[in-house]
């Protein structure tokens, strides 16, 4: 089978050169039919990727070590759940999904463009080929997924404990499909420069891919923070690490992207700007695939050292140099249609909002690569860390979301102060009342810029709010409909709009967690033995007994062993049993040395196992790390006992020992955080996306137009449907 | 041998694919149903503005004036679409 794998790899890589060049010579000779040609090229590159990618599936599922990746990353003890992710943990089985996934997304964006920017498209067929071509160009020159090995091994090396976890399932995949949807709006972009058709045709095409691909990534980047605050032992979500802050730069110049290119489809202007940014944000979507695998920088998150970090480097290389290239040979053709009416306009403050998103990129971008820059400049490899970011980022994150809640009541072209001052009214009046039940309720005043973002989360909330409220108001007295049905009909026939909104209010309710949790969050490290007791803010934490299980880990990963805790927490009267543990995994890696039967539970890997109870004013949250210290030697006494007694003797050894640690445990490390407000980031997300989802849902109403009649009657008419 | 067989198998499936509009190419579509569709998107763009700015102005956003001057351009802009439609009948 691998060899069939590997054959719909290069019939794919002759694909891509094909569809690159059959499209080019279509348009450039005006034979439509190479055109189409091209396009079905790339169907069948997703066809072919398809099958490689369920032949890799097939060898993780049934654990065949002969495959290379399937004997690094998984085994048979794997959990089937696990098995079918391992794919990714992997750098070639990466490289698999990211050019499948864009071959899916290229497919649908030409099938949708068939008959229609019938001179743009073939140049985004190329782009698109080029880019899937380069993918596919790594896997078949330096890392097949399907390369086999001589003589296959009895036991894989098993997935890496810190990425069992479910969120682990789908975060790569939905940050993957972030990364490469943004692929479209850049290669229809490229065609738009080619051709010199720079006005909003090919933004109208590619616009709901681009929200498609935001929204993925967003995704992705919630549910990376998620496995961080539920898996690493921590207790944050967000460390600041060069993985995290890769994906987040190219969902920040997205975001100003999605704005900016309103501005281009209402009133022709931010051309240049609207390229340069989606040119941005596919670098830096390729700049974060190629950080999670190069290990060029120290994270967490870096599963792995890259052997195309220098292929991977030329190829971004390329599409900027390509990029700024065109863009500068265009610049005539790029030149607005329109000049800003005012400076109280909507599109004076999306120009404002793109400017604080592009500073906080920035920022971002030098945080991440000051190691690099400063290696490369001294020779000492220096690093900043989240204080740094957290100073710069902090005041831009709360112009942001000021700039969220000012946008929505701004109308296009202009807005006189005296309407400004009358949308705001209500608004300010809710921020005010939030101030004042802040100071006189809570601590809040203890961390001023907390204080500002949730007066500022007030005042975006209430923005929305009267827009909703001011919107189904309208429409109740243009149609006579009840309210509640004048306010779905409202959102349903304004999905844009409201989408939009809703985006804004989830995105303002996750900066609320965000504020509240990392500015007043209780945290305490303790070591305790059983029967002692410790206390953090209102709670009491007591440690009642250890446990040690043997293969029966609570999430299911497949730990063979699990050791931790038994906790009794108060809170006044509120009592509740936590359970944190840690799961030791068989240590695989012999590079220092052969590890014996018994003693690899104790020297493998181990990862938390958190414990925390949600909830929406705070969250609860404990980690465990027990020491087993003292086990290690006994675990290596043993082995030399029963070097050939049998797995039986060496499997009632390993038992004996972790019952050993539960009968007498030495003192335990615990980690207690009470977390205030930390569960409206996932709302908040959850309401982001639930909002683009409204957003990009194609709208009825085009459907419904059939009319032909004088121009102005007819004007009248089929707007009046909507 | 496995990996030979396959690249065959899986080229000749892709070439009867790929090569289908090159046996047939009177069967594309024509050129101005390209243009028809980007015309109907314009215009499915432009009635989105006009509703924009009619709710804009009665959400008390857009003065009375702005929003005659904005309307009036913008439905200029609209009939000057769905003229170019009707010629491309």
């Amino acid at each position: 089978m691998a060899g069939v794998g590997s054959a719909c790899l290069v019939v794919a890589l002759l694909g891509a050169v094909y569809a690159a060049g059959a499209s080019l010579y279509g348009v450039r000779a005006g034979r439509a039919e190479f055109v189409a040609s091209g396009r079905r090229a790339i169907y069948c590159m997703a066809g072919l990727l398809a099958c490689a990618m369920g032949l890799l599936e097939a060898a993780f599922l049934r654990s065949d070590f002969s495959f290379a990746v399937v004997a690094e990353a998984s085994s048979t003890d794997t959990p089937t759940f696990y098995k079918v992710t391992a794919m990714w943990a992997t750098q070639d089985g990466s490289l698999l999904l990211w050019a499948f996934l864009l071959t899916v997304f290229a497919s649908a964006v030409l099938y949708v463009t068939r008959r229609s920017l019938r001179a743009i498209a073939p140049y985004a067929t190329a782009v698109l080929a080029v880019v899937a071509g380069f993918f596919l160009l790594l896997m078949v020159a330096w890392e097949n997924p399907f390369s086999t090995l001589t003589r296959a091994p009895v036991e894989g090396n098993g997935l890496n404990p810190l990425l069992r976890h479910p969120a682990m399932m789908v975060h790569p995949p939905l940050l993957y499909t972030g990364y490469v949807g943004f692929s479209i709006p850049f290669a229809f972009a490229i065609g738009a420069l080619v051709t010199r058709r720079t006005g909003a045709d090919w933004i109208r095409v590619t616009r709901r891919f681009a929200l498609v691909a935001w929204t993925f990534l967003g995704a992705g980047i919630m549910l990376g923070a998620l496995w961080s605050y539920t898996e690493l032992g921590w207790g944050g979500y967000w460390a600041w690490d060069p993985v995290e802050n890769a994906s987040l730069m190219p969902w920040l110049v997205g975001t100003a992207f999605l704005h900016s290119i309103m501005v281009q489809e209402k009133r022709g202007m931010l051309k240049v700007w609207n390229v340069s940014l989606v040119c941005g944000t596919f670098a830096l979507a390729l700049l974060g695939t190629f950080l999670v695998r190069s290990g060029i920088l120290d994270s967490i998150h870096a599963f792995g050292a890259s052997t195309i970090g220098v292929q991977f480097l030329t190829f971004i290389a390329l599409v900027c140099v390509v990029s700024v290239g065109l863009i500068i040979s265009r610049l005539p053709d790029l030149r607005s249609e329109a000049r800003l009416d005012s400076l109280l306009s909507r599109e004076a403050f999306f120009l404002l909002n793109n400017l604080v998103l592009l500073g906080l990129a920035l920022v971002i971008f030098w945080g991440t690569f000051f190691p690099l820059i400063s290696e490369a400049l001294t020779g000492h490899k220096a690093s900043v860390g989240p204080p740094w970011f957290d100073r710069l980022a902090t005041p831009l994150a709360l112009v942001l979301v000021l700039l969220a809640g000012i946008g929505p009541v701004v109308a296009w072209r202009r807005i006189t102060p005296r309407n400004l001052r009358r949308a705001l009214l209500l608004p300010l009046a809710a921020t005010g009342t939030a101030l004042l039940a802040l100071l006189a309720l809570t601590n809040a005043a203890d961390s001023p810029p907390s204080l500002a973002m949730f007066c500022f989360v007030a005042f975006v909330l209430g923005v929305v709010a009267q827009e909703f409220w001011r919107g189904a108001r309208a429409r109740r007295v243009m149609t006579g409909e009840p309210l509640p049905r004048a306010l779905l009909r409202l959102a349903g026939r304004n999905r844009r709009r409201y989408g939009g909104y809703l985006v804004h209010a989830g995105i303002a309710v996750l900066f609320l967690g965000v504020a509240a949790s990392s500015a007043f969050v209780q945290q305490r490290d303790v070591r305790l033995r059983p029967g002692q007791s410790a206390r953090i803010g209102d709670y009491r934490v007591t440690y009642q007994r250890a446990t040690a299980d043997l293969g029966a880990d609570r999430a299911g990963t497949g730990a063979p062993i699990s050791i931790g805790a038994v906790l009794r927490v108060r809170k006044g009267d509120e009592r509740t049993r936590m359970l944190p543990a840690r799961n030791f995994y068989p240590a695989r890696d012999a590079s220092q040395g052969p590890i014996g039967p018994i003693s690899q539970f104790f020297e493998g890997e181990a990862n938390s196992e958190v414990d925390l109870r949600w909830g929406l004013r705070r969250d609860f949250w404990t980690a465990i790390r027990p020491d087993t210290t003292s086990l290690v030697p006994i675990a290596r006494r043993l082995d030399a006992r029963l070097a050939g007694a049998g797995t039986e003797a060496q499997a009632r050894a390993v038992a004996a020992l972790t019952e050993v640690y539960r009968r007498d445990p030495p003192p335990a490390a615990f980690r207690l955080i009470v977390s205030p407000l930390v569960a409206w980031i996932w709302i908040g997300g959850g309401i982001a996306v639930l909002g683009a989802l409204v957003a990009m849902w194609p709208s009825p109403e085009a459907r419904l137009r059939r009319v032909t009649s004088t121009y102005a009657a007819r004007l009248g008419r089929e707007l009046s449907r909507a | 041998m496995e990996f030979g067989l396959a690249v065959i198998l899986l080229l000749a499936l892709v070439a009867l694919i790929v090569m289908g509009p090159l046996r047939r190419p009177g069967q594309l579509e024509r050129r101005d149903e390209a243009r028809r569709a980007e015309l109907e998107a314009a215009k499915e763009a432009k009635y989105r503005e006009i509703r924009d700015a009619e709710l804009d102005r009665r959400m008390g956003k857009l003065s009375e004036a702005d929003w005659r001057a904005t309307d009036r351009e913008l439905r200029a802009e609209a009939v000057e679409i769905l003229r170019e439609l009707d010629k491309l009948r």
